[in-house]
């Protein structure tokens, strides 16, 4: 694949131009909701198609960036538009942009009212997910990582629940006060660096006393986004206000933000710190992991109960990446891009039955099984998949994981696998009461089975959890140089703690 | 200096004078007509005309530093820039007036005072001495205070009127008597000589002059502790004069405290930088809590421009070449957002009566999504959410807060800009989340239209243009330097 065009920045910006397309949609207003998810589909399926070519194009051989695209954007200051991907950020974008069609075809019936502003702010949020993971220029990568909010902000608080608009205030005043605080740290390696190139600033050495400061504003950021314990607590309202899509792009795709940011950052620009830190960070993660997954258990909503299980989940990439080697973080990677494909597609398992039922009580289900045995067995694939069960994708991740946060502490390991047992319990607790036992409440008996188009979501993402649990060098392959490279970076306190 | 050079580097302002004394001519003779709304368009089109005629003359001339007038006024590339701005500015708000608004403003009297503003705003820019910073200072104060009160059948504006001018006596008082005091010692009303005189030991009475001086101009700039008028001002005024207060008066102020910090007390920058903190620093406080509990727009968009001005007092509070870049982009950002948000303000009436409730925007987004979707892009923008325009200027000014060492300062700054997102975000909550109690009138008037949707090309694309804004503004400012 040459890279005479500029492919990253059709990928990135298509989604914006579909916008375009959107504002142009007239016509009656059933005319118009038709053609404004036709039209985003469409858009976002190309989209993901285009992003193909990055993954056909890649070299998983080389070390450093590809499909790399640098203009000047202000001159003289060391600030350019700078595009670029590597085995770490590239499934990233490939998870967005095959999530992002799954998400709109999921909203196809029940989004009603003001489906076209709903499809311009998901294309948005597409632009800005991608264009994140693509930004090879911090202040780019601020620039996008603080858009995401602003379309997200409306899915949950124009689209979500009863109490939206308490959430999407949480999720956004939380997110903001985590990414001003970073913002302030860029300004100051901006400062001492006098570039905001990504690249450059890996290689650039901070001191370290300056490093420990840095380093928390940058954890402050990430640790919201992750979420991490304590600050997670915008995570459980924000996913069970928000539509099915806006959940599922949300444990998709913008809870990695964290994870990505911490190895984009964190590692390679702050070693020593990250170093001096990661025992802070294990703790937290192990009592995300634990405390959680119990929370998780007490829970009678579905959804609640599946963004309480993401934070334990989510605990398990911090210790991934934390271990700060290769097993570690290729773990996290893994974890992050398995939860993006499981946990959508859960959220999707809830948004089906609530399509039918609107409720999300456990209690008002019950021998689901026998109305939607299709729905159960993918409900029950997925369940297993988030559960860690071997041949799944989350089996990988978390084991690897667990290895590297072995070779750093093993205490860590030890108290994080408990978390295993716990998320089985509550998952397969959650199923049995929501799928199994005699459908004896009538309006279970009734339920539509699932629809052609509600299949046509469940197969692709199974299939992909399928077979990175089978077959995991596909992705493995792909990150391994990536994850040398960041270890690269790290490398004096590496060999320090050994 | 022939008098030929004389009227092409002072272009913009007798142009502007010209026009306002014609328009006193027009306004007196042409009233006696039959069709009064005749004689006011004809008035409008000579004062817009004005304004695009002055803005104009500003790219003919050149960019090198002019000397006028014995040294009291003076042109150069930074002026120049800051002169367009408040052109365009109030091009901006005089062209919302021209959209049928009544509350008794819309008279031939009030674009004629609208005029005189901008002249003083104008020489306030190029002001090179303190006399001629006074004489610009309060050619443009007493015409506002004047609209300020124009709607003469209401209380409240009547008493924003008194209001803005008692305080702004008082400020011009506290100003005077700081020039004096720098007078006294350093010997001249000159900036150049001022700086010049500041060598060695400093005497404390310039510095206490200073303080005054400053003190003067913080009132003018609304910023905390002086902002006491501000949001009692922007309430009671007519909205179209609001809109004017909103947009252009602090563009020429702030360029007036640059001016006298970065080139007239050059010396001492130590001693204005801690007043610049806390001014900056009280100011961000003040603007993002006052708005918290605001039920009135023009009130909330009053202590949202306080806070404004503490963002922009951080880089100026910076000293340096990137601190006043910041300043610059900074403005520049705000004249649009100001013209943006106003421009939708102006638009939401009932039954042909403006409202200005904070909750008449409730369910905005279905009766009139595009003022709604403008207005979430002009508060998202001054939330500094990228990639809007608003992130830009906080960027840049934290930025130069950062490298002259004011870490604290930025972190206070980008923490009350949070506090400060939840009143935005609360208008884009009433607009988007919620159902609309009453409907408002149909319909956008084409120069509200023409406004928003140039402010709001300029908030989106803004990111487009910056590497170009920052690049001009960074030559500009080198004659501070």
């Amino acid at each position: 694949m040459s890279t005479t065009w500029p492919l990253l920045s059709v990928i990135t910006f298509l989604p914006l131009t579909g916008v375009l397309f959107l504002m142009l949609v007239r016509g009656s207003e059933a005319n118009v909701a038709t053609n404004s998810k036709l039209v985003a589909l469409w858009v976002s399926g190309f989209t993901f198609l285009l992003s193909l070519f990055l993954y056909f194009g890649f070299d998983p051989n080389l070390s450093g960036y590809q499909f790399e695209e640098q203009v000047d954007w202000i001159p003289g200051a060391g600030i350019s538009y700078h595009l670029g991907i590597d085995g770490i950020s590239m499934p990233f974008i490939l998870l967005s942009t095959f999530l992002v069609p799954l998400s709109i075809l999921a909203s196809w019936q029940s989004i009603t009212h003001r489906v076209r502003d709903y499809m311009i702010a998901f294309l948005v949020l597409e632009t800005m997910m991608v264009g994140m993971f693509a930004s090879l220029d911090m202040l780019m990568f601020y620039l996008f990582f603080e858009g995401v909010l602003i379309p997200m902000f409306l899915i949950v608080g124009v689209w979500g629940g009863a109490e939206r608009v308490y959430a999407a205030f949480k999720f956004f005043l939380y997110t903001l006060l985590g990414s001003v605080l970073m913002l302030v740290c860029m300004l100051v390696m901006y400062h001492q660096a006098g570039t905001t190139d990504i690249p450059a600033l890996a290689e650039f050495d901070f001191a370290p006393a300056l490093q420990f400061w840095l380093f928390l504003g940058f954890f402050a950021s990430f640790a919201v986004k992750v979420p991490m314990w304590p600050v997670h607590t915008w995570l459980p309202d924000a996913h069970v206000q928000a539509p099915t899509a806006g959940s599922m792009i949300l444990a998709g795709v913008l809870l990695k933000m964290g994870g990505y940011g911490f190895i984009r950052f964190s590692l390679p620009m702050f070693p020593e710190a990250s170093d001096l830190f990661a025992p802070m960070i294990f703790v937290l993660s192990v009592i995300a992991v634990i405390y959680t997954s119990l929370v998780a258990l007490a829970q009678s909503d579905m959804k609640k109960l599946i963004a309480y299980s993401s934070v334990a989940h989510m605990g398990f990439v911090t210790i991934g990446i934390f271990s700060m080697n290769e097993q570690g973080i290729a773990g996290a990677m893994f974890q992050m891009i398995s939860h993006g494909l499981v946990s959508a597609a859960l959220f999707f398992c809830v948004g089906v039955v609530y399509d039918r039922l609107h409720t999300r009580e456990i209690s008002a289900y019950g021998g689901v099984v026998d109305a939607m045995p299709r729905y159960a067995t993918f409900f029950m694939f997925m369940m297993l998949a988030s559960v860690g069960l071997p041949g799944t994708s989350g089996f990988v991740g978390e084991m690897l994981v667990l290895v590297g946060a072995w070779n750093r502490a093993d205490w860590v390991a030890i108290l994080a696998a408990t978390g295993l047992i716990l998320g089985a319990c509550y998952m397969l607790w959650l199923y049995r009461r929501v799928v199994f036992g005699r459908a004896e409440k009538p309006e279970i008996l009734e339920l539509e089975a699932l629809s052609g188009r509600e299949f046509m979501i469940f197969v692709p993402l199974t299939v992909f959890v399928l077979w990175f649990g089978v077959y995991p060098s596909t992705l493995l392959d792909i990150m391994e140089v990536a994850v040398r490279d960041v270890l690269g970076q790290i490398g004096p306190v590496q060999t320090a703690l050994r | 200096m022939d008098l030929a050079q004389t009227f092409s580097a002072a272009l913009p302002e007798f142009i502007l004078i010209a026009v306002a004394l014609s328009l006193v001519l027009v306004a007196a003779f042409d009233r006696s007509s039959e069709s009064e709304a005749g004689s006011m368009k004809l008035v409008r089109s000579l004062s817009l005309g004005g304004y695009g005629l002055a803005f104009l003359s500003l790219l003919t001339l050149s960019s090198e530093q002019v000397v006028l007038f014995n040294g009291l006024f003076a042109t150069d590339g930074f002026s120049l820039y800051m002169k367009g701005l408040v052109l365009l500015g109030a091009f901006f708000a005089s062209w919302l007036v021209s959209d049928g608004w009544g509350e008794g403003i819309d008279r031939p009297e009030f674009h004629l005072l609208v005029l005189m503003a901008v002249l003083g705003m104008l020489l306030m820019i190029s002001a090179h001495d303190l006399i001629a910073l006074y004489m610009g200072l309060e050619l443009q104060s007493l015409p506002l205070y004047v609209i300020a009160a124009m709607r003469t059948n209401s209380l409240k504006s009547s008493e924003a009127g008194l209001k803005y001018f008692l305080l702004g006596a008082l400020s011009s008082g506290m100003l005077l008597y700081g020039a004096s005091l720098v007078y006294g010692f350093a010997g001249s009303t000159a900036y150049a000589d001022i700086a010049a005189s500041l060598s060695g030991d400093v005497p404390v009475g310039l510095t206490v002059g200073m303080v005054f001086l400053l003190s003067g101009l913080a009132f003018k700039i609304s910023a905390a502790p002086f902002h006491m008028w501000t949001p009692d001002v922007y309430e009671g005024a007519p909205t179209p004069v609001t809109a004017l207060f909103a947009i252009v008066p602090k563009v020429a102020a702030m360029t007036l405290v640059m001016n006298v910090t970065y080139f007239a007390f050059s010396g001492i920058s130590v001693q204005w930088a801690q007043i610049l903190i806390a001014l900056s620093v009280a100011s961000m406080i003040v603007g993002a809590t006052g708005a918290i509990m605001q039920q009135n727009i023009k009130r909330m968009l009053a202590y949202s421009s306080i806070a404004h001005m503490g963002y922009a007092l951080a880089g100026l509070a910076a000293g340096t070449a990137e601190g006043a870049t910041g300043v610059v982009i900074y403005m520049t950002t705000y004249v649009f957002m100001g013209a943006g948000a106003f421009s939708i303000i102006m638009s939401l009436r009932r039954d042909g009566a403006p409202v200005e409730r904070i909750s008449d925007l409730s369910g905005l987004s279905s009766s009139h999504p595009l003022l709604a979707a403008g207005m979430m892009v002009v508060m998202f923008s001054m939330a500094g959410i990228p990639p809007l325009a608003g992130f830009f200027g906080k960027w840049y000014v934290f930025l130069a807060a950062v490298n002259a060492g004011l870490v604290p300062l930025a972190i206070i700054g980008v923490l009350t800009s949070v506090v400060g997102a939840f009143y935005y975000l609360r208008i884009i909550k009433l607009m988007y989340f919620e159902d609309a109690d009453a409907p408002l009138d149909e319909g956008l008037s084409r120069q509200n239209r023409l406004v928003l949707l140039t402010s709001l090309a300029v908030i989106i694309l803004f990111f487009l243009g910056i590497g170009q804004l920052a690049g001009t503004a960074d030559t500009n400012v080198q004659a501070f330097f």
